[in-house]
C-alpha cells in the first residue's frame, strides 16, 4: 500500500450529511472485478444528469476545484454498504485525505486499507473550513500525518486526533495481512485448542 | 455478552494496537470477493479454513429467468465466484441448489449461525447473524481476503450500548416497525463505533426471524454489530439444521450458548430506551432510513427542524422524493411494490404480506413483486399455497435474490417511480436511477399494493381464507 505521510492539496467541498457508498459509488459499478478503474465513477449521478450531461452545479464539476486531493463533507461521511469500491474510486479520483466531522466505522476502516486518511475535525472547525474553501478559490490544505496537524498557510493551524496504529500503518504503508500471519503460530494453537473441545 | 464473544476469540491482545481476534464463519458473495481471491492469487497465499468459508450468490441473480444473466459484466462476476470458489475449495450454494438465497437468509437457514460464533461478510448487513446471539458484522474487500487468507481479523474492541425495547406490541406492528421507529427517533449515527444490544421484553417475544430484522438494521443506526442473547427461541429455531450441533452435542452446545448471555448487572458504554407500547407502523419519507414517521404523520416541513445540516437535508430529500411538506403519508401513491430482501424475505414476512393480500387485488396502477429470500423459502411458501395468494392479489412472484433491495439485477426502479419497499436503504438511487424509495414492514407493503396508495394496516380489511 502506498504510504501517507504528507500531503499539499487543494480542497473540494461536498456540503452534505449522510454522504452514503451509494451515493459514493452506484451499485451498476460494482459488477467489476478488479480493484482500479472507479475514479470516473465516483459520485456518478451527482456528475452526470440521466441523459449523461455533466450537472455544472456540483463542485467537482467546477473549474475551480479539479485536481482536489482534499475532500471536505459533513457527518456520517461513508454511511450504507460496506462495499470498499467507494475508496477505491475516491482513491483512483485523485482525493488522498477526507475531512468530515464523523464517519460511518466499515468506511473509516477501508480508508485505511487504501492509503487515505480520513481526519475526524469538530462540527465547528469543519464549518470553518467549508467558509474558508467556498471564500478562496484555489484553497489548499497541508496535511501533516507526521504531526497530525492541518495548516493553511495563511494561520491556520488544528491539531488532528488519530489512532496511533492507524497512523503508523499509514505513514509506512504496511500489508496487514503479513502483519497477521508474524501470529501465526499463536493461531495455529488457538485452532488447536479449540478443535479439543475448548469452548467457543 | 459482547465482552464474553470477544474474549474467546481475541487470539492476541492489542494494548496500544488493535487485537487479532478468530473468525468462525466467513460468507461470501459474488461482489465484494473477486478482487479479494485475485489478492490471494498474486501473493501466493491459499484460503486457511476452506470448511470456514461459505459462498453464494445474490445480489446479482435475475429472479426470473434466472439462468439466464443478459449483462456480461454481472454474468462474469457469478462466474468468476464459481471459478474462485472451485479453484480454492470453498463451498458454494450455487443457483442449482435449493439453498443459494440472500446470503444473509441462507447462513442462519442452514444452520451456520450459532450463538457465541463470529460471523463476517463482505456485507454491511451481516449483522442479521446478531440475533442468534453471534458477534456479526460486516467488512471490506481487504478484510475479506485477510480473512480468506488468515482466518482473523485485526480488530479494535468497540463500545457497548443496551437499546431497551420497553413495553408490549400492539396488533399491526412489527420488528420492522421497532428498528424503523428506533432509527427515527435516534437518527443513522447514534451506534457509531457501537456494539448494541437489544434487550426487553418486546425484544424476547419476538420470532427469531422478526430478531433477525432487528438485527439486520443495526448499520443503519451506524452500530458495528447488533446482539440479542440467545434464549429457548434460538435454540428451537437452530435444532436439527444441518450446521447445527446434533444430538448430544446440540443439548451440550446449548449449555454453552447459555452462559454467553449478559450478566446482571453488566455495565454498558450507553444505555437508551425505546418506548413499543406507543409505536405505529412506520414509513419513511426521505432519503436516509432515519427519515421516517408515523402512518398516521404527515412528511415534516424543513424549516420546523432544529439545525441547519437536518433542514438542508431534509429540503434535498424532499426535493429527491418529490413530496410536499406537511402531506399526510396516506395521501402518497405508489408505483411500485418490492417484498424480500435481507430484512423481510423470509418465510414469516411472506405469510404476513399474504395475510394482507389474500381476497384483495393489487392496484392498477402498482407493479408488485415478491422475491423469497432463498429456494428454500420459495419452496415452503409454494408449499404453503402462498404463491398463490399473491399471484391471484396480481404480485409476480419470483426466484431468490437480492432484487430490487440493490437493483444490481434486471429488477430497478424508472426514474420518478415510487416504491413501498420491505428493504432497509431509501438512499438517492438505490433502487436505480431517479426511483424514489419509502422503507415499510411487508404488511404495510402489501396493502399500498392493493390502495395504490400507504394505507395503515392496523386498519385493514383481512379476509379469511376462503374454504374449499
Amino acid at each position: 500500500m502506498e504510504p501517507f505521510v504528507k500531503l499539499n492539496g487543494l480542497v473540494a467541498p461536498v456540503d452534505r450529511v449522510n454522504v452514503d457508498t451509494d451515493a459514493i459509488i452506484p451499485k451498476q459499478f460494482l459488477k467489476r472485478i478488479e480493484r482500479s478503474g472507479f475514479g470516473q465513477f465516483l459520485f456518478f449521478e451527482w456528475r452526470w444528469d440521466e441523459q449523461g450531461n455533466v450537472i455544472p452545479e456540483f463542485n467537482l464539476n467546477k473549474p475551480r476545484y479539479q485536481g482536489a486531493s482534499v475532500l471536505l463533507s459533513r457527518a456520517n461521511f461513508g454511511c450504507g454498504s460496506s462495499r470498499e469500491h467507494a475508496p477505491w474510486a475516491i482513491m483512483d479520483y485523485g482525493f488522498r485525505c477526507i475531512i468530515a466531522p464523523s464517519f460511518a466505522d466499515i468506511f473509516y476502516n477501508n480508508c485505511f486499507k487504501n492509503g487515505i486518511l480520513p481526519i475526524k475535525l469538530s462540527e465547528e472547525q469543519v464549518d470553518d473550513l467549508f467558509n474558508r474553501t467556498n471564500a478562496t478559490e484555489g484553497y489548499k490544505l497541508n496535511v501533516d500525518l507526521e504531526n497530525k496537524t492541518i495548516t493553511d498557510g495563511e494561520g491556520l493551524n488544528i491539531p488532528f486526533e488519530l489512532d496511533e496504529h492507524r497512523r503508523q500503518f499509514l505513514l509506512q504503508g504496511l500489508d496487514d495481512i503479513g502483519l497477521t500471519l508474524q501470529h501465526e503460530a499463536a493461531i495455529t494453537a488457538y485452532e488447536a485448542k479449540r478443535a479439543a473441545g475448548a469452548t467457543a | 455478552m459482547f465482552e464474553k464473544i470477544w474474549n474467546n476469540h481475541v487470539i492476541v491482545a492489542g494494548e496500544e494496537k488493535p487485537s487479532i481476534l478468530y473468525i468462525d464463519l466467513h460468507l461470501v458473495h459474488e461482489v465484494t470477493s473477486p478482487q479479494a481471491f485475485e489478492g490471494l492469487r498474486l501473493t501466493g497465499r491459499k484460503v486457511r479454513r476452506p470448511d470456514l468459508t461459505f459462498a453464494t450468490m445474490d445480489h446479482n441473480v435475475p429472479t426470473k429467468d434466472r439462468f439466464n444473466i443478459s449483462d456480461p459484466i454481472s454474468k462474469q462476476q457469478v462466474d468468476t465466484l464459481t471459478e474462485n470458489c472451485r479453484e480454492f475449495g470453498v463451498k458454494l450454494y450455487d443457483l442449482n441448489t435449493i439453498d443459494q438465497g440472500v446470503v444473509h437468509v441462507m447462513g442462519p437457514e442452514l444452520g451456520l449461525t450459532h450463538p457465541g460464533k463470529t460471523i463476517v461478510c463482505g456485507d454491511s448487513h451481516t449483522s442479521t447473524h446478531g440475533a442468534f446471539g453471534a458477534l456479526a458484522f460486516g467488512i471490506g474487500t481487504s478484510e475479506v481476503e485477510h480473512v480468506l487468507a488468515t482466518q482473523c481479523l485485526q480488530q479494535s474492541k468497540a463500545k457497548t450500548m443496551v437499546i431497551r425495547f420497553n413495553g408490549k406490541r400492539k396488533p399491526g406492528i412489527t420488528a420492522k416497525d421497532m428498528i424503523l421507529g428506533l432509527i427515527a427517533k435516534y437518527g443513522t449515527d447514534f451506534g457509531t463505533g457501537y456494539v448494541m444490544e437489544y434487550t426487553g421484553e418486546a425484544i424476547r417475544s419476538l420470532t427469531m426471524e422478526e430478531r433477525m430484522t432487528v438485527c439486520n438494521m443495526s448499520i443503519e443506526a451506524g452500530a458495528r454489530a447488533g446482539l440479542i442473547a440467545p434464549d429457548e427461541t434460538t435454540f428451537e429455531y437452530l435444532r436439527g439444521r444441518e450446521y447445527a450441533p446434533q444430538g448430544a452435542a446440540f443439548d451440550a452446545a446449548v449449555e454453552q450458548w447459555k452462559a454467553l448471555c449478559t450478566d446482571d448487572g453488566a455495565e454498558f458504554d450507553s444505555v437508551l430506551d425505546f418506548d413499543v407500547d406507543s409505536l405505529i407502523p412506520q414509513v419513511t419519507w426521505g432519503t436516509s432510513p432515519g427519515m421516517g414517521t408515523g402512518i398516521t404523520s404527515s412528511v415534516p416541513v424543513p424549516e420546523n427542524l432544529p439545525t441547519e445540516n437536518e433542514r438542508k437535508a431534509a429540503a434535498n430529500a424532499l426535493e429527491y422524493m418529490d413530496l410536499k411538506p406537511g402531506t399526510p403519508m396516506t395521501d402518497i401513491e405508489i408505483d411500485y411494490v418490492f417484498i424480500g430482501s435481507c430484512t423481510n424475505g423470509r418465510i414469516e414476512d411472506l405469510r404476513a404480506a399474504a395475510s394482507v393480500a389474500r381476497g384483495h387485488k393489487v392496484s392498477p396502477r402498482v407493479t408488485a413483486i415478491v422475491v423469497p429470500g432463498s429456494g428454500r423459502v420459495k419452496i415452503q411458501a409454494e408449499k404453503e399455497g402462498l404463491d398463490k395468494v399473491f399471484t391471484e392479489a396480481g404480485f409476480e412472484w419470483r426466484d431468490a435474490g437480492c432484487s430490487m433491495c440493490l437493483a444490481m439485477n434486471p429488477d430497478v426502479l424508472k426514474p420518478g417511480q415510487r416504491c413501498a419497499s420491505t428493504s432497509n436503504r431509501n438512499f438517492e438511487g438505490r433502487q436505480g436511477r431517479g426511483g424514489r424509495t419509502h422503507l415499510v414492514s411487508p404488511e404495510m407493503a402489501a396493502a399500498a399494493a392493493v390502495q395504490g396508495r400507504f394505507v395503515d394496516v392496523r386498519t385493514w380489511d383481512f379476509k379469511s381464507e376462503v374454504k374449499a
